[in-house]
């Protein structure tokens, strides 16, 4: 019994240690791509700025609670921010395995599982340095939001919407085996996912043909719990958001570390 | 008696219709520097990422350390290090940083990590590019690099695969130095593939020449070449029809040895072969075949190769660069 514990122990720590390792990874090379950094900033800022005084000056948005376009818009930025960077960290494994140092991992004597979850949490930690940059940046610019505390609690959505897309971005890697394969990707998912997500306008007045898809897209909720935690205001109930996310990220992460574990080098 | 550091039971490894490995039965003692010496697509490489646990055999068993690989591939990747064809550096971090990784993903505790990287950097000379980015590594530092991380966690055997593939010839000789150094110093079992004759012949204790996927025939190089017999006699002939015809007469005029042709040449294994020269001569007169050039040397590796596969590994090599070529293209993103 003892042994067994003890043994138990002992592979917590080495998976725990799994997990770290690869996070470290992440993080190092992210401290050495600052012009990485700046370029995920700048697509946003263009974004945010342009899009921003466009809405203003060019028409009205209905149903507003009294906030100014920009506000309205920041929360959505920030979401399209996350899916990006997580869903590029997630397929980067296409670039390991491309230029070879997949292997390295895959030979070593540790749990793929926990080298998929590492991987995760690197980008997912990445991708909510982005996210914070920008919600400081937009806050700077001018954007108002409700209190300190929501801009904390918006944090903790940005992890729930970058684990959902990482995941997602690894299983889809571990059985793509070239970059031909990442731009489609790229196209076929992330364009339609963030379009229809309500990170640029409000989704109540849609058709319903296309409510339907807004529904369908696990992003939607991303953005309508920024938007609650940022500016107070959201069309989907807060927990409901809350509630499709952390499925949405369990189902990702769970079916990401499978198939990165039956990945082929 | 000692656990053999590697031993195969009829290993077999098919693709679809492709039997890549074929039935490959060997033992290899602990603290041997070992050869697979076969041209592309012999069979080698499967070799190694069976052994290795990268990819399960279809057929048979083997052992690494006593241990199975089919069932236990875990404790077996904690006993080997693998050096495979291609880099797999993370060419953004440090030559530091990836054997730092690599530490912590093989359990190595802080210290044993500290004194660990700086021993394996003094034994390959990259102490003074520790700090610097492996994407502005030579070819030759990154597979001393590459080398110097199978080696961190003090595995038990050590598998290179082509270890100097594309390297220059200086850095192949420095590379040879480093892992005839390993192998003592360490004492790590090694094993290693290569379709260098020069690579086998000068680096490993005993090889195994592997055509086809099966073992065509093992011992030390000297054992190989001295079973050939003699001298090897080599008659250059106007063609391959030519040559063929002489070959077919020399064999009918009852003549000892091992007699093979190869375009244009005959290659004759004989004992005392400076006598047999007039012999072969008259022969050739006598049917009215020309003989362009006489040569007569010892027998190499490449002879082993030739008479026991029928081929010539050199007429393997012509591929090599395209291949090198494609790597390095596949590399530029």
């Amino acid at each position: 019994m003892t042994s067994q514990i003890s043994g138990f122990k002992q592979n917590t720590l080495t998976s725990m240690n799994t997990v770290y390792t690869l996070w470290l990874r992440e993080m190092i090379r992210f401290r050495r791509s600052k012009s990485r950094i700046i370029g995920s900033l700048a697509t946003p800022m263009f974004f945010l700025v342009i899009l921003g005084t466009a809405f203003n000056s060019s028409f009205q948005m209905k149903g507003g609670t009294g906030q100014t376009d920009i506000s309205f818009l920041a929360p959505g930025i920030i979401g399209m921010s996350i899916l990006f960077s997580s869903l590029t960290g997630g397929v980067s494994i296409i670039w390991e395995r491309e230029f070879g140092f997949l292997k390295e991992i895959l030979i070593a004597p540790v749990s793929r599982f926990f080298v998929a979850l590492g991987k995760a949490l690197g980008g997912v930690t990445t991708a909510m340095i982005q996210g914070t940059l920008i919600m400081l940046i937009a806050f700077a610019l001018g954007v108002e939001y409700q209190s300190y505390l929501g801009m904390v609690a918006s944090m903790g959505v940005m992890l729930l919407i970058g684990l959902g897309f990482i995941g997602l971005g690894i299983a889809l890697a571990s059985h793509i085996e070239s970059h031909e394969g990442f731009q489609m990707i790229m196209t076929f998912i992330t364009m339609p996912v963030l379009l229809l997500s309500g990170a640029f306008f409000r989704i109540g007045d849609l058709p319903s043909w296309m409510k339907i898809l807004v529904y369908l897209d696990p992003l939607t909720y991303g953005i309508m719990a920024l938007r609650f935690t940022l500016i107070g205001e959201t069309e989907i109930p807060i927990n409901i958001c809350l509630a499709v996310l952390v499925f949405f990220a369990a189902t990702t992460i769970g079916l990401g570390g499978y198939m990165f574990g039956k990945a082929k080098v | 008696m000692n656990t053999p550091a590697i031993e195969t039971f009829d290993l077999t490894r098919r693709f679809d219709d492709l039997v890549a490995v074929d039935k490959i039965s060997l033992r290899i003692e602990q603290g041997e520097l070992f050869g697979l010496l076969g041209p592309n697509g012999a069979g080698k490489t499967t070799l190694i990422n069976m052994l290795s646990t990268m990819i399960p055999p279809s057929d048979g068993r083997a052992e690494v350390w006593g241990i199975d690989v089919r069932a236990n591939p875990s404790r077996v990747r904690q006993n080997i290090g693998v050096v495979f064809q291609g880099t797999t550096l993370d060419d953004k971090m440090t030559g530091r940083e990836n054997l730092d990784l690599h530490g912590r993903l093989y359990g190595l505790s802080k210290n044993l990590r500290k004194q660990r990287i700086n021993e394996v950097l003094e034994l390959v000379e990259l102490g003074d590019k520790a700090e610097v980015l492996v994407k502005t590594y030579s070819g030759g530092m990154m597979r001393r690099l590459e080398i110097a991380r199978g080696l961190m966690h003090h595995p038990r055997v050590l598998f290179l695969d082509e270890p100097t593939l594309g390297l220059d010839p200086q850095t192949r000789n420095h590379i040879w130095d480093y892992i005839k150094r390993l192998n003592r110093e360490e004492n790590v079992t090694i094993m290693l593939t290569t379709h260098y004759m020069e690579e086998a012949d000068q680096l490993c204790e005993r090889i195994a020449i592997i055509d086809h996927g099966s073992i065509k025939a093992l011992d030390t190089p000297e054992n190989l070449k001295n079973a050939l017999g003699g001298d090897v006699v080599g008659l250059g002939t106007e063609n391959e029809s030519q040559a063929s015809v002489l070959c077919d007469l020399y064999n009918k005029n009852g003549s000892a040895g091992n007699v093979h042709y190869k375009d244009s040449n005959v290659l004759i294994t004989i004992q005392d072969g400076t006598h047999q020269i007039p012999h072969l001569l008259k022969l050739a007169a006598e049917a009215g075949i020309t003989i362009l050039s006489v040569d007569l040397h010892r027998p190499t590796l490449d002879d082993v190769f030739l008479s026991h596969t029928g081929r010539d590994i050199r007429m393997e090599e012509t591929s090599d660069m395209d291949r090198i070529t494609y790597k390095l293209q596949g590399r530029r993103r």
